[in-house]
């Protein structure tokens, strides 16, 4: 994580398609881990990536609640899609660390840290969203302040280089506007370098801008030319057509689930809700983990993991007595009032970075935009 | 140096392949046959050794008097009691039986219907006799097995949890069946445990695992009515495995047809 310098307009560029390869090469000879989108399984997933030509070129995303589709789109754009399964939290924070190990020794037991070195991280197609998100981890995991950091999320996210790109359409699942976490990258955010598409029948290039010195430095590597006013106007457009969103979060959202934690609305969530805890998986901020010990038959080996957990299990609130948030009810009013309430109070912004995912990845569909709205229909009811 | 663990491994009515799971272990069996002294194992050695036992792991469920009976004496032989698979935890694909006539069955597979001697119904172990622990699968998976008997055997809790399928296909990174393709799966309200075998290889869920804590059958069969299965289709989806499961047995019951 780079400190940031101002990026003007004036110090765009335009590169053609086929630099792309080239920052990809340029990426993996200084030793970077590349991640990129790619198809896989029907979905735009997040993977390594060897060369540009991996990403889902022509590839577009249809998504509503409980449903996402993959489509041809109008054209051969590598970011036609918008955001998918994954998110860079499984990078940053990996669903499963081990955090140590021990071996029994005479009279006691020796421990070791599992920390083995690990290439930095370099992410291709960053959405405006994500960056919010990631942003936000960064809070929740001390990167920042020195106190609680968690150090394996710290190091990781220092070491990362971000190339986030501008969306150039939404999904139907997408509400970044009304979160004000998009669509369009934002200079206030943390990235190297960020990418809009400009793709018409005569050609296929992408405005960059530098947003640190790091990018700046990677993008005088690459061949381009200065960006024209018209190029700049096109990306303007780009922007502007994926802030068209079909959903939108209810305002001072906050306020009023904190007004309404006792709501009859709530049970009729419950009605629908699997508990299966997807959401809270797909969520790009969602941070909860659960601490495994296990040994080998002999007890004289033990680890300890950490993976991704969700507020959703009954173990998640366990204490002595049982669980402390048993009914389904509980358990979705706790998910939804700490990403959108109460997140405010913990680490100074929302949890919700408008993404959507949580929206599409539901099983069954369940909206926090339409359920935070039934909330505010029916308050005082 | 103290006796080591005495093992015992019983069969009630069951395909055997649990306990395979066991001897499935290959890298780790030694380590297991040097951790324990297997007593009681006869898919593994004639050899014998007599009660009591320290571990037993049940396999199977009950379908006859003559198992009724003898579950009461391993039972009663065993200080820790743990069943394993579909058939123990919940009594297995042969629980169908529990929802047709058994007597018609037997007359029109059987030459001799006079030499069957079964119960109307499969059950679970639990349904019989306390039960310590149990694994569930159909089959168990290997690494949960060696993880419960690690645990016993260093007296710590297991680590088995029983949240929804749905967190192992997401940690893994398995993209969403259901969502992505519209393929039913049961994996929203099944254990995870299996190491999201079908999803990974573009497979709903079969329920192997049997149900989730707090399954929402209810609103996953809703939604799976969605997709365009027929409440025949449903009924199906639940009557498997873990047909006689609870949560399962509730929700095939409910669109049995008229």
């Amino acid at each position: 994580m780079a400190s940031k310098t101002p990026a003007p307009a004036d110090r765009a560029g335009v590169i053609a398609r086929a630099a792309l390869d080239e920052l990809v090469a340029l990426l993996a000879g200084r030793g970077y881990r590349v991640i990129g989108p790619q198809l896989r399984d029907g979905a735009i997933v997040y993977d390594d990536l060897a060369r540009a030509d991996q990403l889902p070129a022509g590839w577009i995303d249809q998504q509503e609640g409980g449903s996402y589709r993959l489509v041809r789109g109008p054209d051969a754009a590598l970011f036609g899609h918008v955001v998918g399964p994954h998110s860079w939290k499984r990078f940053l924070y990996p669903p499963a660390q081990k955090l140590w190990q021990a071996e029994r020794s005479a009279g006691g037991f020796t421990v070791t840290t599992a920390a083995e070195p690990e290439p930095p991280l370099a992410f291709l197609g960053v959405r405006a969203c994500e960056l919010h998100a990631i942003a936000i981890q960064d809070r929740v995991f001390g990167v920042e302040s020195g106190d609680f950091t968690d150090s394996g999320y710290a190091a990781r996210r220092q070491a990362a280089l971000l190339v986030a790109v501008n969306c150039g359409r939404a999904a139907g699942t997408c509400f970044c506007v009304s979160m004000q976490t998009g669509p369009k990258v934002t200079e206030d955010l943390a990235y190297d370098l960020v990418l809009t598409e400009l793709l018409d029948d005569r050609r296929h290039d992408f405005l960059v801008t530098a947003g640190t010195a790091r990018g700046a430095e990677l993008l005088a590597g690459l061949p381009q030319r200065p960006a024209s006013a018209a190029d700049l106007v096109e990306a303007e457009a780009a922007s502007a057509r994926a802030a068209v969103q079909s959903r939108a979060m209810v305002p001072g959202v906050a306020d009023l689930l904190r007004q309404n934690l006792e709501h009859r609305h709530w049970d009729a969530v419950a009605e629908r809700c699997l508990g299966c805890a997807n959401c809270t998986m797909v969520c790009p901020t969602c941070f909860c983990s659960t601490v495994e010990d296990v040994t080998d038959l002999s007890g004289d080996h033990a680890e300890r993991w950490r993976k991704w957990d969700s507020c959703y299990t009954l173990e998640f609130s366990y204490i002595h007595g049982g669980g402390v948030r048993r009914e389904t009810a509980a358990r979705y009013r706790q998910w939804i009032t700490h990403k959108l309430s109460s997140w405010h109070d913990q680490f100074g912004s929302s949890g919700c970075t408008g993404c959507g995912r949580c929206i599409t990845w539901c099983p069954v569909g369940i909206d926090i935009t339409a359920e935070a709205r039934a909330i505010r229909d029916a308050e005082g009811s | 140096m103290t006796a080591k663990p005495k093992l015992a491994v019983w069969k009630f009515s069951s395909c055997d392949g649990c306990q395979l799971s066991l001897l499935d272990c290959e890298d780790e069996l030694l380590a297991v046959a040097g951790a324990v002294e297997i007593a009681y194992f006869l898919e593994a050695s004639r050899a014998v050794t007599s009660g009591p036992y320290d571990l037993s792991l049940v396999e199977g469920s009950i379908t006859t008097p003559h198992d009724a009976e003898r579950i009461r004496k391993v039972r009663r032989q065993s200080r820790t009691l743990i069943t394993i698979g579909a058939c123990a935890t919940a009594g297995g694909i042969q629980a169908l039986k529990n929802f047709a006539n058994v007597q018609s069955f037997i007359r029109s597979v059987y030459p001799h219907p006079e030499f069957i001697d079964t119960l109307a119904t499969s059950t679970a172990i639990k349904d019989h006799v306390p039960v310590d622990f149990e694994l569930r699968g159909c089959p168990i998976s290997k690494h949960q097995l060696l993880e419960l008997v690690s645990a016993v055997l260093n007296l710590r809790k297991p680590v088995i949890p029983t949240a929804s399928q749905c967190l192992e296909c997401k940690r893994a990174g398995t993209v969403c069946v259901m969502v992505a393709s519209g393929t039913p799966c049961l994996g929203p309200v099944t254990q995870a445990g299996c190491g999201n075998l079908c999803p990974a290889h573009d497979r709903g869920c079969y329920g192997c695992f049997g149900p989730a804590e707090a399954p929402n059958t209810a609103s996953l069969a809703q939604h799976l009515a969605v997709l365009g299965q027929s409440r025949r289709d449903i009924e199906l989806a639940f009557r498997s495995f873990n047909a006689n499961a609870e949560a399962f047995r509730r929700e095939g019951n409910a669109h049995e047809r008229e």
